[in-house]
């Protein structure tokens, strides 16, 4: 913007008193501009983006994604609890489960980058809470030589593992499975149909009333070009008319719905049943798992390679 | 205020989830009869708009920041608190598949956290209850606000004890209390505010839609009684496994482990290194005797806290050390493999 200002308007000649505030107005309103394309639409705009990029990723074909959506939901399930079930103070036992997402990953042909960043985004609460340890708990956990590490910051770096690990672990079921197919799995755990049928209805109309709301919020700050956010005495009018607008296209939904045979059932389309296949996916995976649990494998690696019996 | 799985423990995780599918399985219940088929979409857009609603900046005067739809109370005050409370579930469980915030296995504590106490206690107990006099700008404005409030200190308050009770973090009760109850307070405040704004705004423009949705006859009476000592009966179940679990061991698993093999994991991995103990002696790569000095200054460390849990072990932090390390490694070549093979075979193909 500013090279084009300059370019446009700044000449050899300095441009006189009046046209000088024009231009400085001209010039803070294409900053505010931008800043209120860049602010506003960002988070909205961002979200929808990425609601697209993991339904698109979920659509590949690929090993992973033909598995049965019940044996991946089921893995991930089983996953989760053993890696929350690691005591405060383990750090390297974790670590094997590691080749799960890494593997899953690898197999589906997933982009890494948008999933770290999603995970960087969504950490600093978890690890905001797990940073009190290394304040609170002093007490020596880990010698290395001279060097020494309290409790506090072995199960602060445990949270941190599981925390990832966690996060890589539901963010490879949904890029490998989709909604529709996970909305099907939720069904044959006999999840009542009355959730499963909301639940997909609230995600399908997400990526709809998020542009919605990204152009409401475009406009608003085109018009209110210095504000911080959404002003108090527009805070009802704006959330309101959206929220207008929103029943109004719940009706007109519904009667689309009506008109295309609805009677209270959402088909997913996904009817088959988990194969042999399906069944050893599921079972590797837990066996791999659950010896991971019980057995400290870098442990038993590092005490091989370095001679270092316990 | 959404809880990551890394913070829970399997057995409070696993009781928040049984909880929360009880609370939901009794609201899909009392939904089930009167719930006409335009419902449906309507919980399904109105979740839908909550979700999104949430993404806008709301500026909060004379702070210099801004706030955000929570929708609980408002998803209450439209649908009424089953319908509502099933909404809720279904946004925390796109929210935490899609954008990872708060975990699969932490999704019972956030629905019960964020769903349960605005929709089952602050809006029946506190919102209809000051409404019921017939509406006002004045009194509704109060009413959201008292609700929020009190809806997000119990919720507040719930996520302290839910982590506390998972024992990952160090926190002192008292200062993590601290820590969040003045938070949400203000945050409320700002909830109570935006929800009346919304509110009060379709009251003046189409008030049918709150005059219809605020009884919340359409969907069934609430009635607290029977929620709330099913709750309780599930909360002294829970609490009696989870009390019996974590007096004795570290956690549920080991316990179980401990029980079924007879033997515990360390004791094991002892044994597999003693029959080993030759072979180690082979292969050993990396021997370094500064790490066996200072494994006898540690056993002598360790003797004097022997009550000290897991003790410290030089040998143990070096060998997980450096099998960490190796293991991390050994899973970046493996991916990178699967990448590689991958691409070829895709070149090849095409």
């Amino acid at each position: 913007m500013q090279v084009l200002l300059k370019g446009k308007l700044g000449g050899a000649k300095a441009p006189p008193q009046i046209f000088r505030e024009q231009i400085a107005v001209f010039r803070r309103s294409g900053y505010v501009f931008l800043w209120g394309l860049v602010l506003h639409m960002k988070d909205i705009m961002k979200s929808l983006y990425n609601i697209r990029l993991l339904d698109e990723l979920a659509e590949k074909q690929t090993v992973v994604h033909s598995i049965h959506p019940l044996a991946k939901l089921l893995t991930t399930m089983i996953y989760l609890i053993v890696v929350v079930s690691f005591g405060k103070y383990e750090v390297a036992g974790l670590l094997p489960l590691i080749f799960y997402p890494v593997i899953i990953i690898a197999l589906a042909e997933i982009p890494l980058l948008p999933i770290l960043k999603r995970m960087l985004l969504v950490a600093p609460f978890a690890l905001g809470i797990g940073a009190f340890n290394p304040i609170f708990d002093n007490a020596t956990m880990f010698v290395l030589g001279g060097f020494r590490l309290s409790g506090g910051w072995v199960s602060f770096f445990s949270i941190t593992i599981k925390l990832f690990l966690a996060l890589m672990g539901t963010l490879t079921l949904i890029v490998t499975t989709g909604m529709d197919r996970l909305a099907a799995a939720l069904r044959m755990l006999r999840v009542p149909r009355i959730f499963v049928l909301q639940l997909l209805l609230t995600y399908r109309y997400i990526s709809l009333l998020m542009e919605e709301v990204a152009r409401t919020m475009q406009a608003y700050s085109l018009r209110a070009p210095f504000h911080h956010g959404v002003q108090p005495g527009v805070w009802g009018s704006l959330a309101g008319n959206l929220f207008l607008r929103t029943l109004q296209r719940a009706q007109s939904v519904y009667q689309a719905m009506v008109q295309r045979g609805f009677i209270g059932e959402y088909n997913t389309g996904y009817d088959s049943r988990m194969t042999i296949n399906d069944t050893l996916y599921l079972c590797g995976w837990v066996v791999f798992f659950l010896t991971v649990r019980f057995y400290n494998i870098p442990v038993f690696i590092g005490s091989l390679v370095t001679g270092v019996g316990k | 205020m959404h809880m990551a799985d890394a913070l829970i423990s399997p057995v409070v995780g696993g009781a928040m989830w049984v909880v929360t599918a009880g609370v939901a399985a009794y609201s899909i219940g009392k939904i089930k009869n009167d719930l006409d088929d335009k419902k449906i979409p309507l919980m399904g857009v109105m979740g839908a708009f909550v979700f999104t609603a949430q993404m806008i900046n709301f500026a909060i005067p004379a702070t210099g920041s801004s706030g955000h739809l929570g929708g609980g109370l408002l998803l209450s005050i439209i649908l009424g608190p089953y319908a509502g409370f099933l909404t809720m579930a279904s946004i925390l469980a796109i929210q935490a598949l899609f954008f990872a915030d708060g975990g699969l296995l932490a999704l019972g504590c956030n629905i019960f956290n964020l769903g349960f106490f605005t929709c089952f206690i602050a809006y029946p107990l506190i919102y209809k209850q000051i409404m019921r006099k017939g509406y006002s700008q004045s009194r509704m404005f109060s009413a959201a606000i008292l609700a929020a409030v009190i809806g997000l200190q119990l919720g507040s308050l719930s996520v302290v004890l839910e982590t506390l009770f998972s024992g990952k973090t160090e926190l002192p009760f008292s200062t993590f209390l601290l820590l969040m109850q003045p938070i949400h307070l203000a945050i409320g405040v700002v909830e109570g505010l935006i929800t009346a704004a919304v509110v009060g705004f379709v009251w003046k423009v189409c008030t049918e839609i709150i005059e219809k949705a605020s009884p919340g006859e359409a969907l069934g009476s609430i009635s607290m009684k029977k929620v709330l000592s099913g709750l309780i009966v599930v909360a002294l179940f829970t609490g009696a496994i989870l009390s019996w679990f974590t007096s004795s061991y570290p956690d549920g698993l080991e316990w179980s482990m401990f029980k079924t093999a007879g033997v515990d994991e360390l004791e094991s991995v002892g044994r597999v290194h003693e029959t080993l103990g030759d072979m180690q002696e082979k292969i050993a790569f990396l021997p370094d005797y500064g790490f066996k000095a200072s494994e006898s200054w540690d056993k002598i460390e360790s003797g004097q806290q022997e009550e000290a849990w897991p003790a410290v072990s030089t040998g143990t932090s070096i060998s997980g050390v450096v099998g960490g390390l190796m293991t991390l490694i050994l899973a970046g070549i493996i991916g990178m493999g699967i990448r590689v093979i991958k691409r070829r075979g895709n070149a090849g193909t095409a």
